[in-house]
């Protein structure tokens, strides 16, 4: 189609509000990944499940994104238990345990995808809410409220984990895991437990991305598989545990991708994560942000 | 001595245990098929399934097929056109069933037709859109009032020329099987009418939010929107449209949405279905003998089994598939693949869904596409689809109940 400035300007806005977005559902495999090393490819089947759960309890009548917080908790147990097993069975082993645990955890992701079809069916789930279906505008422009709402708790969400990293003394231990662990082992701190607190964390992030997600539009078991190459090509993109970097990677794509669909087409818009991928990890290894 | 009623009652034990034999003998007609009761067409596969059941009962009740009961065998395929060709090696080799009825929907169909083609068998389509175009296997029946491409957009079309002025178009298609022959079809008449293509694109079938796409829709300024998809993509198409707008110009939206004929989709979307021309199979006003009677039978059972609760686009046709099937067996006494479809190839078949007659290549010799415009819907009302007035039919003229009303956005509000 004819190139529009106005059309382009159009793709850049939707492409800052779906990147921030896109930044939302990365962040916890940010820290599980990008900080603590654990290829954690369960971590968008845990989003899915975070979108299921949401949609359950928003039946009661509770506000969706509330849902998502509300989850929260539980959704910090459960990575905490994960984690023990994984650490159990996998990581406390020995060096071979990445490729183990891709494996594990290609396990767990199968296992999310295949109960949510038994309990629930392959049907897909949506939520009501006041500013789903309803849209700003801004001249000529159309904004969609959905995805202003997801925005401004992207927003949140990535901030506060940031500031948790930087200000408090649980998140420099996590950031310090990261780095050098027997170090901080040598500081009388647990790494094991650290890493564990850590996971809980990403997991819990993963509940209120779930709870974005089925917000933004309808889920159903399978749509994991459309966000495992998003995340981790954010993840690699940003440089592996960078939070600042997470949202700048997270920007590139979704405005990339806003403005291949527009120029190109819908079909290309799926191969803008690989290629920015490909791209990077042949340009600049260690990431955008990575040291 | 023997009496004579004693001997006649000896006689009619042997006669009614020696057919009765041969009956056990036999064993029952089985009759299988895949249906999606779940994923993107399991809402209408339900709806088609009930309707298929209760045609198991009345065929029984009247005797079954040449004399033996039917038995009915369903799987479900989950939408998911990889189990289909798995879900059919299982129906033939292992239930070893006798009739085949081909899924529900183009996409699950599409790959075992060359199952089908290779072992010579009969299939009886089930609402599958050229899915024989390509296989041509000359033992396929379509339940389906459609043929071609032409057949299905041809009333879209004419509503657009009764609007007047359509001198662009936009067409948003789904980048598979079903979809993509539709839109085939539909590029050729409108280059055969001199309408321009503003915007066309195709999305993948995994594709969640349609706002980009309408965005761009809107900047092409396309006097009409053709678009063809599958009920999830046409629920997220409606919702973006109802957020981004397509434009004051639009004069027609729709024409191939799949999902819009389901009774869960059109309670939930509302009034957002206002003003959009689309395709349906029957809709209440359509006079057909005898499916009046069914749809309060089918309706009974449905508010029971919890499925579509007005059944008006699958379940009508899902019932004539067995009444050819029964109407076939009837006349030529045989299960015989080949022997059926040579009948049916040569003779018209009456149902509830009117008299069909197939061409060469087992689609209907003449189409009865309907195309309605759904107009003043409100909220949450099933029961509000059963007045005629809901979606007026503009085409076929034989079954028309108004005229078409334009620009969109106008209708809409």
């Amino acid at each position: 189609m004819e190139f529009s400035f106005d059309l382009l300007l159009e793709a850049v806005v939707f492409g800052v509000l779906l990147g921030c977005f896109y930044a939302a559902v990365s962040i916890g495999l940010s820290v599980s990944f990008g900080l603590l090393d654990v290829p954690h490819v369960a971590h968008p089947a845990l989003i899915v499940f975070g979108s299921y759960c949401t949609w359950f309890v928003a039946r009661y009548g509770l506000d969706p994104i509330l849902a998502g917080v509300v989850l929260m908790p539980l959704f910090f147990l459960l990575g905490v238990a994960i984690y023990r097993f994984y650490y159990e069975t996998f990581e406390k082993r020995g060096t071979e345990a990445g490729v183990r645990g891709i494996a594990f955890f290609f396990g767990v992701a199968l296992i999310i995808e295949v109960g949510l079809i038994l309990i629930f069916g392959v049907d897909q789930r949506t939520v009501e809410a006041a500013y789903i279906g309803k849209s700003l505008e801004l001249g000529d422009m159309r904004i969609p409220l959905r995805f202003l709402v997801a925005f401004g708790v992207a927003v949140v969400l990535m901030a506060g984990l940031t500031l948790y990293l930087a200000k408090t003394f649980t998140g420099r231990a996590i950031k310090a895991v990261a780095q050098d662990e027997p170090a901080l082992r040598l500081m009388g701190a647990d790494p094991v437990r650290i890493k564990q607190w850590a996971f809980g964390i990403a997991t819990a992030t993963a509940s209120l991305a779930g709870a974005l997600l089925i917000v933004i539009g309808p889920v159903d078991p399978g749509l994991d598989r459309t966000y495992i190459g998003r995340t981790f090509s954010v993840v690699v993109l940003a440089g592996l545990g960078s939070m600042t970097g997470t949202l700048a990677a997270g920007l590139i794509l979704g405005i990339t991708e806003s403005i291949v669909l527009m120029q190109f087409g819908a079909s290309w818009a799926p191969a803008v994560a690989f290629g920015l991928l490909l791209l990077v990890l042949g340009v600049r290894p260690q990431g955008l942000f990575g040291r | 001595m023997i009496s004579r009623r004693t001997m006649l009652a000896v006689a009619s034990s042997i006669t009614l245990a020696v057919f009765s034999g041969i009956s056990l003998a036999q064993g029952p007609v089985k009759v299988g098929m895949s249906m999606p009761q779940t994923g993107s067409l399991g809402a209408g596969g339900k709806a088609a399934l009930l309707a298929l059941q209760i045609w198991v009962e009345d065929v029984n009740k009247r005797g079954g097929l040449l004399g033996r009961k039917v038995d009915f065998i369903v799987y479900d395929d989950q939408t998911n056109p990889a189990l289909t060709p798995s879900i059919y090696t299982k129906l033939l080799d292992v239930d070893k069933v006798d009739l085949l009825i081909a899924p529900y929907g183009t996409v699950p169909t599409a790959p075992i037709m060359p199952l089908v083609k290779q072992r010579g068998l009969l299939l009886m389509g089930n609402f599958s859109f050229q899915a024989n175009r390509a296989v041509r296997h000359d033992m396929w029946f379509n339940n389906a009032p459609w043929n071609d491409a032409r057949s299905w957009s041809q009333g879209f079309f004419e509503a657009a020329e009764k609007l007047g002025g359509a001198k662009t178009i936009a067409f948003l298609a789904a980048d598979q099987e079903f979809a993509q022959n539709l839109a085939n079809g539909a590029k050729q008449i409108a280059k055969s009418k001199d309408l321009k293509t503003v915007y066309e694109q195709n999305y993948p079938p995994a594709t969640v939010d349609f706002s980009s796409m309408i965005r761009a829709v809107r900047a092409a300024k396309p006097d009409i929107v053709y678009v063809m998809s599958y009920p999830n993509d046409s629920v997220a198409i409606i919702r973006a449209v109802n957020e981004i707008g397509v434009g004051s110009q639009v004069k027609l939206f729709g024409g191939g949405m799949v999902g819009l004929q389901f009774t869960p989709i059109m309670e939930s979307l509302g009034h957002l279905l206002n003003g959009i021309v689309n395709y349906n199979s029957y809709v209440p006003g359509v006079k057909y003998p005898g499916i009046e009677e069914f749809l309060k039978r089918y309706s009974e059972r449905a508010a029971k089994e919890k499925v579509d609760p007005l059944g008006f686009y699958l379940p009508p046709f899902n019932y004539a598939i067995g009444q050819i099937l029964e109407q076939a067996v009837a006349a030529t006494k045989s299960l015989d693949h080949k022997t059926l479809a040579a009948w049916l190839h040569k003779n018209e078949v009456n149902t509830i869904v009117g008299p069909i007659r197939w061409d060469a290549n087992g689609e209907w010799e003449n189409p009865r596409v309907i195309m309605a415009q759904f107009r003043g819907v409100a909220d949450k009302n099933v029961e509000q689809f059963r007045q005629p007035s809901k979606q007026v039919v503009l085409f076929p003229p034989q079954f028309k109940t108004g005229e078409v009303m334009g620009p969109f956005e106008k209708v809409r509000k």
